[in-house]
């Protein structure tokens, strides 16, 4: 049985979304299922859960279309509305029909800093798991599946990475080497791959001695083979679970850096900046934190939502635990 | 078990030595320019090679990570390249402000989290349950600095505005100098940093209790007469808290290597504040002792959490 096509089936089912498929069967009719189907019909059912797709698709589509967006809103992000954004005092402007979310403090339209925020915040967030889930999935093989020295330095290093007091260290590496959209990435998963690496491990040290490994081992397979085609399918499971959980924690992470002047360089409008730069106007202006902060906070919690019924559908225990 | 300690104090001081050279060697190839940006702009090229000399940094990295180890064994941090104060003199002032913080936060995530949980478990799917769920999920969702911003929003602002002048914004009053005050000006930062940690325990705890709650010793326990409620707490919470006190352990050493943004929002001059000013203006002394003693601080705490675990729970055996 190949994992991959069972994935790519259940992935191309998540694109259309089919909904017809257990009605056409005739009742008695056995089929099979993968547990890759299984889990999506778990998914499907999870309310929570697919409105936070929904969302987080709608999040997607702005972020690519932010320029369209803000061509028919009429601002660019960075532009400074010096007649209507902003007050004769200099102060923020409340929302209006202008300007639907308000202005800042140098007259930009907060609506269109939002939209745009969400770029810096779904390409961090998700190129620094995924770079993240990659490393942490290859040393976590290696050091599972090698055993002996191989493991103890890899588990050492793993050690090592946990116990950094890792935003303070971020902050020390920004500091030096100067602050951008690929160094966030860079930080973000250096400081979160440990933890991917140590479930990874954890999980390939058990299947390393189950049957099908030897039986693998018996007709041929080299190392690589076994631990990609034969170990590899078998840990996605938690290491899906990890990586939907993840990405809420690198968007955080990135607005976090963001907050304190040391991630992606203003005037490119992210939540973060937007938030750090409200704090001198919370008093004035309620509208400027608000906006991109109910956008950061629904993010983080639709991310959330959907790793939570990722994990019900993919671990039969921790669904048992939430049906009580 | 002395086996184990031994062995863990060994390799926790191995990590320990690895993140020293790491952090030294980082700062060392960093390409900033240290006697050029304590001296200013105006200065001559005979001023910054006279700082170079004085600061060691004319010398080969061995020899300055060598001086490094060499003082720190004697307990002695270095100074700070800018008011060249003693770099135990700054941590001394930033580590009772820090503790005060993480101490007060954790009482108050550890009761509210746990409770909130153990609620959540004995009545499953009910209004409570839900409340609490939503609650946990807001909390893990949550940056930081944005609860910050909530809380000064309504606790300071809008209070304040109305007449009702309660929580100052920012500010340290030592516990020595006037208790009361000192809790004053720590109940904001406290429920920030409490209501983000709190979910985490909201999870743990209700995952546990309803774990250990369909128990058999459970069922017996009960049907010996024992209430329910004596059986919740005397019986299933003392089971159920083994992961919440090594979740406990972990987070509250983390937090006592530094709250930075917490104290960054609320102004707190702790370890955070001290780390992060020191970053920017590239103190390396300073940058390193912080992030050595937020180290040492965890990976204390694995090896105690570790040990408890054992105490807590007769079936764990130490290897």
């Amino acid at each position: 049985m190949s994992a991959d096509e069972t994935v790519a089936a259940s992935l191309t089912e998540t694109a259309t979304g089919s909904t017809a498929a257990p009605a056409v069967i005739p009742a008695g009719a056995i089929e099979g299922r993968s547990p890759w189907q299984l889990a999506w019909f778990i998914l499907r059912k999870d309310r929570a859960a697919m409105i936070s797709l929904g969302f987080i698709v709608f999040i997607a589509l702005v972020a690519i279309t932010a320029p369209l967006l803000a061509h028919w809103i009429g601002y660019g992000p960075t532009d400074q509305d010096r007649t209507n954004g902003i007050t004769v005092d200099g102060l923020p402007v409340a929302p209006n029909s202008q300007h639907l979310f308000g202005t800042d403090n140098l007259g930009r339209d907060i609506l269109v800093r939002t939209i745009y925020g969400t770029q810096v915040s779904l390409l961090v967030g998700v190129a620094s798991t995924l770079l993240a889930v990659a490393m942490g999935v290859l040393v976590g093989l290696a050091a599972g599946y090698f055993g002996s020295v191989v493991d103890s330095v890899l588990s050492r290093a793993m050690d090592v990475v946990l116990s950094f007091p890792f935003l303070l260290f971020a902050i020390a590496l920004v500091s030096i080497y100067g602050s951008g959209l690929g160094i966030s990435v860079f930080v973000i998963a250096f400081f979160t791959w440990a933890a991917v690496g140590r479930i990874v491990r954890g999980q390939t040290l058990s299947i390393r001695e189950k049957d099908y490994i030897e039986a693998a081992r018996s007709l041929g397979a080299g190392d690589m083979r076994i631990m990609f085609v034969d170990v590899l399918p078998n840990v996605l499971a938690p290491v899906i679970v990890y990586t939907t959980l993840l990405i809420p924690i690198a968007i955080v992470f990135e607005s976090t850096l963001s907050f304190l002047g040391l991630g992606v360089v203003p005037p490119t409008p992210t939540w973060g900046n937007m938030l750090s730069d409200s704090l001198d106007f919370y008093q004035v202006a309620w509208w400027f934190p608000l906006f991109p902060g109910l956008a950061l906070l629904l993010t983080t919690l639709a991310f959330n939502l959907l790793g939570d019924g990722v994990r019900d559908a993919l671990d039969p225990r921790a669904g048992r635990l939430s049906q009580d | 078990m002395l086996r184990f300690l031994l062995r863990r104090l060994l390799s926790g001081v191995l990590v320990l030595w690895l993140i020293s050279v790491f952090t030294f060697g980082l700062f060392f190839v960093a390409p900033g320019d240290v006697p050029r940006l304590i001296c200013g702009r105006l200065c001559t090229q005979t001023q910054i090679n006279l700082i170079t000399k004085q600061l060691g940094l004319d010398q080969p990295i061995l020899t300055q990570y060598w001086h490094f180890l060499d003082r720190l064994f004697h307990g002695d941090l270095g100074y700070s390249y800018y008011n060249s104060e003693s770099v135990n003199t700054l941590i001394g002032q930033a580590l009772p402000v820090t503790i005060s913080l993480a101490i007060g936060a954790a009482v108050l995530w550890l009761v509210g989290g746990v409770s909130i949980g153990v609620i959540s478990a004995v009545k499953p799917r009910s209004l409570l349950d839900r409340a609490g769920t939503i609650l946990a999920l807001i909390g893990l969702s949550m940056p930081s600095f944005l609860i910050g911003i909530l809380l000064l929003y309504f606790l300071f602002f809008l209070l304040t505005t109305h007449g009702m002048d309660w929580f100052p914004p920012s500010g340290y009053v030592p516990i020595t100098s006037d208790p009361v005050e000192w809790a004053h000006h720590l109940v904001m930062p406290w429920c920030a940093l409490a209501f983000i940690t709190a979910a985490t325990y909201i999870r743990l705890t209700r995952n546990q209790m309803l774990e250990v709650l369909g128990e058999d010793y459970i069922r017996t326990a009960r049907s010996k007469g024992i209430s329910r409620r004596r059986v919740t707490i005397r019986h299933a919470l003392r089971a159920a808290l083994t992961p919440v006190v090594t979740q406990f352990g972990i987070d509250l050493a983390t937090l006592l290597g530094g709250a930075i943004v917490t104290e960054q929002i609320f102004g707190l001059p702790g370890l955070g504040r001290l780390a992060v000013t020191s970053v920017v203006r590239q103190d390396q002394p300073v940058v390193i002792a912080t992030v050595l003693l937020a180290a040492v601080f965890i990976v204390l705490a694995n090896i105690v959490v570790d040990l408890l675990y054992a105490v807590l729970d007769p079936r764990v055996r130490l290897t």
